[in-house]
């Protein structure tokens, strides 16, 4: 087949050269968000530890070592071991991938679930909007964890029940930040347009309105991974969230973390400090999102 | 200002209506029959007649509009039935536990409006410096850090001080005593839960703090004050921090509903007897009728906490109330 040669307007060519690569704009992002750039670092750090723990991971996170329980840490065990002998380190790196799980499945459904019906209640209006934010009013009364451990009490204990458990006291708080955004893209030409033209409402809605409430969404999605990790340690902690055998932070820091709190440090420090970090991570990386996708709020 | 108040009031009702129906729902959305989930936790056989007289002791032989009816009037009259856990009253249950959460809630506002005040106005006098960097990590940290952990660090901290400084591990005391009854054992057991919960609670006043004095110093009643020759002190205490504070005491109020979120897990590292331990202990003992009811109450708290804060907020701001 013969080569075509394309030849571009200047103004085209003109646009290819201000479009910058990916590189170039997280280049740009570190040096003018170094907070963010510290956020984005850790975040990519526990993705990295949650996605490749069965290499990464020194020791099973299940493996009893009877003869090295409560071993502080050392070349053998770099976070030490907890009552039980397992190594504390692996049990952190694989606890990373619970953590993620959790914290990512509750953040994408409840924020989406949020997305889609702040959408319809802005472009609805009317008493369809105001029936939907009394549903909001009376969802959004119940405090996070009361409400995750409400819904535990009927579903029961375990990582599916703990998403559920989580995911319904976030989707309402997605739905008003972003309904708020809606209201005011509902009144732009190219909704009366596209409302002039006959589509449907669900093409309106997801098509032209979804994609232009996308900046608040995102920041609100990194504030949910965070929240919904810190949801999912205390219940894991109060005993009503994920149950052993599976590696979590909160379930670490139950027990035998308290009981050998003197003795053996380690087994109660390492696991929060990873909690911590991770959602303190998650935090700051939003925070900076914030600030380059919308200006006004930078300074705040 | 009526107007706003009668709006304002005429929305609390279709929320509290809707949480009642929703705390009620989700109860009798348990898989199976209640009464057959609890007698069969134990591992234990029972009978028919047990069965029936948990059917009669729950109210659950009667339609369902009528058990949804009791459920709404008991509410009001704090009468929330039995506590299938205890066997007592479970007003009775809350009304024991109630002082020491109660007491921790007051402790912790207090600790979060005195660090987050000065702290989150030094930051946005010093916007951009070292102190702001400084102010806005530790914030970020304090909504970061799990409140159980800061906990076991903070036992940890006075385990290890005592024994190096008094050659003996000493513990604040776990067992309530009023204040009026002997202060100094009541404030060695509240402080600490206190300072836990409150580091997070500030964290967020810290925040709001500083958004809402950039704000304010960036009006222009601002730039008039520093053009009339002010002194520093009043520009910032009389001119902008005054106004700055609405918008914080309003968050301030709705995060004191939310602290029993915070009490929860708190509660049960400190082992204090207190509504968020209770809370806990109910769901871990299936005792549905003790959930519903502190599920009901910390959205009764919320609601109303968010109605007293909203009138005092239209109070202060004529803008609000005249909108």
């Amino acid at each position: 087949m013969a080569a075509t040669d394309t030849v571009l307007s200047p103004s085209a060519v003109e646009l290819l050269q201000t479009r910058r690569s990916i590189g170039a704009r997280i280049l740009d992002f570190c040096r003018h968000q170094p907070l963010g750039a510290i956020g984005l670092a850790i975040v990519l750090v526990i993705l990295f530890a949650g996605l490749s723990e069965q290499w990464i991971a020194p020791y099973s996170p299940t493996a009893n070592d009877f003869a090295a329980m409560t071993q502080p840490p050392s070349w053998a065990h770099w976070l030490g071991t907890d009552e039980f002998g397992r190594d504390v380190l692996s049990r952190i790196i694989y606890g990373a991938r619970t953590a993620l799980i959790i914290g990512f499945s509750c953040a994408i459904v409840g924020g989406f679930a949020g997305l889609v019906l702040g959408v319809a209640s802005a472009y609805f209006g009317g008493r369809i909007d105001l029936l939907i934010q009394r549903v909001l009013d009376v969802l959004m009364a119940f405090p996070l964890i009361i409400m995750a451990l409400a819904v535990v009490s009927i579903f029961g204990t375990g990582v599916h029940n703990v998403i559920i458990a989580i995911t319904i006291p976030l989707f309402p708080r997605c739905a008003r930040v972003v309904r708020s955004s809606a209201l005011a893209i509902r009144e732009v030409p190219y909704v009366d347009a596209a409302r002039a033209c006959g589509f449907s409402h669900a093409r309106i809605i997801l098509r032209h309105m979804v994609p232009n409430v996308m900046a608040p969404f995102l920041i609100l999605l990194t504030a949910f991974v965070g929240q919904a990790i810190l949801a999912e340690a205390a219940l894991s902690y109060l005993g009503l969230g994920v149950q052993e055998p599976v590696p979590a932070w909160g379930l670490m820091l139950q027990g035998g973390a308290e009981e050998y709190a003197t003795t053996a440090p380690w087994i109660a420090v390492f696991p929060g400090l990873a909690i911590a970090l991770t959602v303190f991570g998650f935090s700051i990386f939003g925070d900076a999102l914030r600030d380059v996708l919308d200006p006004k709020m930078r300074n705040r | 200002m009526y107007r706003y108040i009668v709006n304002r009031l005429l929305l609390v009702v279709p929320t509290l209506v809707g949480a009642a129906v929703l705390v009620f729902a989700m109860m009798r959305l348990i898989p199976g029959d209640i009464c057959v989930v609890r007698l069969g936790s134990g591992g234990g056989t029972f009978d028919e007649a047990a069965v029936t007289a948990c059917h009669i002791e729950l109210g659950l032989n009667h339609p369902i509009w009528r058990q949804f009816f009791d459920f709404v009037w008991g509410f009001f009259h704090f009468d929330f039935g039995t506590s299938m856990w205890t066997g007592k009253p479970v007003s009775f249950e809350i009304m024991q536990r109630l002082p020491i959460s109660l007491e921790i809630a007051i402790l912790a506002t207090v600790v979060a409006l005195l660090l987050a005040v000065p702290l989150g106005t030094i930051s946005a006098l010093k916007q951009n410096s070292w102190i702001d960097l400084v102010v806005r990590t530790v914030a970020i940290a304090g909504i970061a850090t799990p409140s159980f952990w800061l906990g076991i660090l903070s036992i940890l901290l006075v385990l290890n001080l005592s024994q190096a400084v008094f050659g003996s591990p000493w513990m604040p005391p776990i067992t309530y005593v009023p204040i009026w009854q002997d202060p100094i054992r009541n404030l060695s057991m509240a402080f600490l839960p206190a300072v836990t919960v409150g580091y997070r609670y500030s964290a967020i006043v810290m925040r709001m703090t500083r958004s809402a004095m950039l704000e304010v110093l960036r009006e222009d009643y601002i730039r008039t004050a520093w053009a009339k020759g002010l002194v520093h002190r009043i520009v910032i205490n009389r001119h902008a921090l005054k106004n700055a504070l609405l918008p914080v005491v309003t968050l301030a109020g709705i995060e004191f509903a939310f602290l029993i979120g915070g009490l929860v897990v708190t509660e049960q590292v400190f082992n204090l007897n207190g509504i968020g331990r209770l809370f806990v202990q109910a769901v871990q003992n299936q005792d549905y009728t003790l959930t519903q009811a502190l599920v009901m109450l910390a959205v009764a708290v919320f609601v109303l906490t968010n109605l007293v804060v909203d009138l005092a907020y239209a109070w202060l701001d004529p803008r609000i109330r005249f909108a």
